[in-house]
Formats: structure tokens, C-alpha cells, sequence
């Protein structure tokens, strides 16, 4: 069977693993358009070459980036999210807000 | 005969080139009305009817390998309209139909036969999804309808009624469903279209799309440019590759789909039977070969490898249902990229370039989709842009204004 590292786990079967699609930059969900969020949930690349998607490893809920070529199915790199996402997003609504 | 082999030996031309039946042009002119890119089912059905009811024959199919050979040659033939929502049963039921006079239209047996078709129900949930889409192909014109353990027995006295922890309550039974040759269903519209002027150019790849003033002018291929009035691309597997030559991403994620076929056995199974929840799909060809598929690989692969956990599984399911089927031998397995859409109905219509239309997201049900997509998308392209009724509800746009047509309950390994 193929193997994925895990960055928590170490080397596991890829049938633990589960794909969560592509890393795209989410656009500020307070003032985007409805056609910016469905461009950012619905549409795709899809491209073949070297893609940084998100992974879960299923036994321990542990969600990673995985670096994948999309043709060949090679595991170029796995990596804590942390890497990426360094700042806090805040989707409650901040109590001004929710006066409003 | 030794003078005959030496005047054929010396003449430049194939003999039985003159009289073939699908002629094979040598040179691209420079300029074409239509542009089909792909050279599939889908691209020479749509070229069959721009000729047939829009005199429209100024028009080159592009396909970068040969005629029917990517993901037409790859599906398992499946043709159903056993659908769950009113917008994709009533699409799918047309096709259906179109497919019953095929041969007659082509007068070439594409072998179409209507077996019906049996999906299983292992639980309560999947039964009143039965019951929703057994009234909704009803509605439609359809025949189909909710069977129980007794009367399944009896149409398929071979199935194993209590696979594993999930024994058989119900099923849904398609009387329309039916299967056809897959390439004889391209040959035959290829056969249509090119008798009547539409060029097929087979190893000429499109490798860039000309846009100017977000309109389409020509594309780049492996033999050099040539202009179009319009250009369609009917590729599915890798749509979203060309799509982005065009310039726009679409809301398509590309999975390969395994499937299998044995060694031929004693005719044992008229119907096509499968089972969502065991992940698998069974019939007999009319060889005696049983072939039988399931759901996508989990995760997304512009590759058409094969793994062995995927196959295990598949492998494990299908004799579950049909335990006699372990003492057979595989005689070949294949995949195909497929174009997943996350509502599991196609992308067709109008594009974000002006006068470039799509005939994508054709995930695992485009096979059976031929005949009507064919008839709608040259509808579409003769009237210059107007969406026909019958697939305005597949628009890209639909992803943009959160009016997705769900299929999913009726798509996912069931084909």
C-alpha cells in the first residue's frame, strides 16, 4: 500500500489519510462578494503538477499539508499546517457587530 | 492477382481508402465554423447533429489520440435515467430514448440492450430515496419501480441476498435501463458526421486557445494554428486543463475511476445490478465477460494506474453480491480520469468567453448522457449562444448562484 507521512504520526498507510482538497487563500469573508466565496468553496485549478492540498490523518483527526503531484501521485512534502496559518481568523461576530 | 498486389503495391494510395467509412482527411484547412475539441463520444455526437439538423458542416473535430479513445472506450456502458432530480431525469430520460433508435438512425448496430437496471437498498434511508426516485422517474415517463427481497429473488436468482452486515431490503427497478457498445455508439455518430462533411482530425492535439476580446479566434495545435468561428470543448477527464488554456477555472475536481472485467462465463445475468452501499455495480456483456466497477479513487489523479487497495476492495464487494464470481479469473482492469463537480451533474453551456462552450464535469455519467448532449450542445452552438431549456440548469453559473442540481444520492456507484 502507498505511504504518507504524517507529520504527527510518521509514515502510515494511505488509506488512513484523508484528501480535503486544494490550499487556496480564503478571501476576507466580511466584505467578499457571494461570487468570490462560491470561486473560493466550488472552483478548482485542478492543474497537474506539484499542488499543496490538505490532508487528515483520520485515526487522530490531525489535519496537515501535504504537497502532491497530482500526475505522477508523488508525496513531495508533508508539513504542519502551522507553516501556512500563523494567524488567528475570526469568524464570531465581534459584539459591535452583532448589535448591528 | 500477383498484377493486382503489384499495381496496389506501386500506387501511393490505401485501396479501400476511397470507399471507407469514416473518411480521413490529411490536411487542416485554416479556418473552420466549429471547433470541437475532443473527439470522444460527446464531440462527434455534438458534430453529428450540427450537420444533421443545422446543415452546419464547416466543422473539425480536434482529438489528440484517436476517435473514442480516452474515457468512451473506458466507461462501462451503463445507460439509465434513474435520476433523483427532476432537472437530471428529465435529461437523462431523453437520452434514454435517443439511445432505443440509435442503430436504426445509423444503420450500425451499436447493440443496444435493454436489460434494466437494479440498484440495491441495504438500508431504510436508501429505501425512501428509492421511493422519492421511483416517483420522479414515473412523472417523467420513465418505468421505474420499488421492488421488494421476494421479486428480487426472482429477477436475479444468483445474487447473494444477505452480503456481509447488510442484508438486501428493497431495490429500485429501472425497466429502461440498458447497455450499448460504447465505441460503436462513437463510430457511429463519427460515421454520421464525417459522410456529411465534418472533418475528424485524430492525433492533433489543441495546445493553446487563441482568445481576443474575451472571444475565441482559433486555437494552437500540433499542426499548426486554425481559426474558428466558435469552439467547443468536450473533453472531460481533462477539462479543467483546457478550460484554463481558455483562461477560467472550473468548479471540477479530476478522480480516477478503477473498474474490471472478467473472463467470460455462461450467460447468468440479464440485468445491470448495483449497490451503493457495498460500492459496486455488476452486468454481464453480451460475451459473457462480467464487468463491474465502483466508486472513484479517494482522492484526486490525472493518472490511470490502478492500485491494489482499490481493486481488493471492489474485488471483495462484487463477490459478496455474486460469491460464485471468486472462482473467476480478472481478465483486465482499466481506469479513467473522470471529471468530478461536487453537485454530481455536468457542466454545459455557455462559457465565460464569449463564443467558447463547455461540455465538461461529465464525471461518471457522461456515457449515457451522449446522445442528448450531443442534440443540446448543437442546439446551443447553431443558435449562436441560447441555452436550451433542457440543460439550462447544468450552467456553470448555477456554483456562482448556489442553485447546484444534487445528484449524488443517485450517481455515486450506481452507473
Amino acid at each position: 500500500m502507498k505511504i504518507m507521512v504524517c507529520p504527527l504520526n510518521g509514515p502510515r498507510n494511505i488509506s488512513e489519510f484523508v484528501y480535503g482538497g486544494e490550499v487556496t487563500e480564503m478571501p476576507d469573508h466580511k466584505n467578499c462578494t457571494d461570487a468570490q466565496w462560491a470561486d473560493y468553496v466550488f472552483f478548482s485549478d485542478n492543474k497537474i503538477g506539484v499542488v499543496r492540498e490538505w490532508w487528515l490523518h483520520a485515526a487522530t483527526s490531525y489535519w496537515f499539508i501535504a504537497e502532491r503531484h497530482t500526475g505522477t501521485d508523488e508525496i513531495v512534502r508533508t508539513y504542519s499546517t502551522s507553516e501556512i496559518f500563523n494567524k488567528r481568523v475570526e469568524f464570531t461576530p465581534q459584539p459591535a457587530e452583532a448589535k448591528s | 492477382m500477383p498484377f493486382s498486389l503489384l499495381k496496389y503495391g506501386l500506387n501511393k494510395d490505401y485501396p479501400f481508402e476511397q470507399h471507407a467509412d469514416l473518411p480521413t482527411p490529411t490536411k487542416l484547412k485554416s479556418s473552420y465554423d466549429v471547433i470541437i475539441i475532443g473527439g470522444g463520444g460527446h464531440g462527434v455526437a455534438i458534430a453529428y447533429y450540427l450537420a444533421k439538423y443545422h446543415g452546419i458542416t464547416n466543422v473539425a473535430i480536434l482529438e489528440k489520440g484517436y476517435l473514442g479513445g480516452g474515457n468512451t472506450a473506458r466507461n462501462t456502458a451503463v445507460i439509465r435515467s434513474n435520476y433523483m432530480t427532476p432537472e437530471g431525469v428529465k435529461f437523462y430520460s431523453e437520452s434514454v430514448n435517443m439511445f432505443k433508435n440509435l442503430s436504426n438512425e445509423f444503420d450500425f448496430n451499436i447493440m443496444y440492450s435493454q436489460r434494466g437496471q437494479l440498484t440495491l437498498a441495504h438500508t431504510d434511508a436508501a429505501i425512501r430515496g428509492f421511493r422519492q426516485r421511483a416517483e420522479v422517474s414515473k412523472h417523467f415517463g420513465g418505468k421505474t419501480e420499488l421492488i421488494d427481497p421476494q421479486q428480487i429473488k426472482e429477477l436475479v436468482p444468483t445474487l447473494n441476498m444477505n452480503p456481509g452486515h447488510l442484508p438486501v431490503l428493497g431495490g429500485l427497478w429501472h425497466m429502461d435501463g440498458a447497455t450499448a457498445r460504447h465505441d460503436a455508439v462513437a463510430w457511429g455518430y463519427a460515421k454520421g458526421a464525417t459522410q456529411r462533411g465534418v472533418e475528424l482530425h485524430q492525433l492533433t492535439e489543441v495546445q493553446d486557445i487563441i482568445v481576443e476580446n474575451n472571444k475565441v479566434v482559433g486555437v494552437k495545435t500540433n499542426r499548426g494554428i486554425v481559426k474558428c468561428g466558435c469552439a467547443v470543448q468536450a473533453v472531460a477527464g481533462h477539462s479543467s486543463l483546457l478550460a484554463a488554456k481558455a483562461g477560467f477555472k472550473l468548479p471540477i475536481v479530476s478522480y480516477p475511476l478503477q473498474a474490471m472485467v472478467t473472463q467470460p462465463v455462461k450467460p447468468f445475468l440479464d440485468q445491470m445490478v448495483s449497490s451503493s452501499a457495498l460500492h459496486c455495480y455488476v452486468q454481464q456483456t453480451s460475451r459473457g465477460e462480467i464487468v463491474f466497477g465502483g466508486g472513484s479513487d479517494p482522492y484526486p489523479l490525472y493518472n490511470t494506474r490502478s492500485t491494489l487497495d482499490l481493486k481488493e476492495n471492489l474485488l471483495a464487494h462484487a463477490i459478496e453480491m455474486f460469491p460464485f464470481m471468486a472462482n473467476l479469473r480478472l481478465l483486465r482492469q482499466w481506469a479513467g480520469v473522470t471529471d468530478m463537480t461536487s453537485d454530481y451533474s455536468p457542466v454545459m453551456g455557455l462559457s465565460p468567453v464569449d463564443n467558447y462552450y463547455l461540455d465538461a464535469g461529465w464525471g461518471t455519467w457522461g456515457f449515457k448522457a451522449t446522445p442528448i448532449c450531443g442534440k443540446t450542445m448543437a442546439d446551443l452552438i447553431a443558435s449562436g449562444g441560447k441555452v436550451p431549456e433542457l440543460i439550462a440548469p447544468f450552467a456553470m453559473d448555477r456554483f456562482k448562484e448556489f442553485r447546484q442540481v444534487n445528484e449524488m444520492g443517485a450517481t455515486a456507484a450506481s452507473h
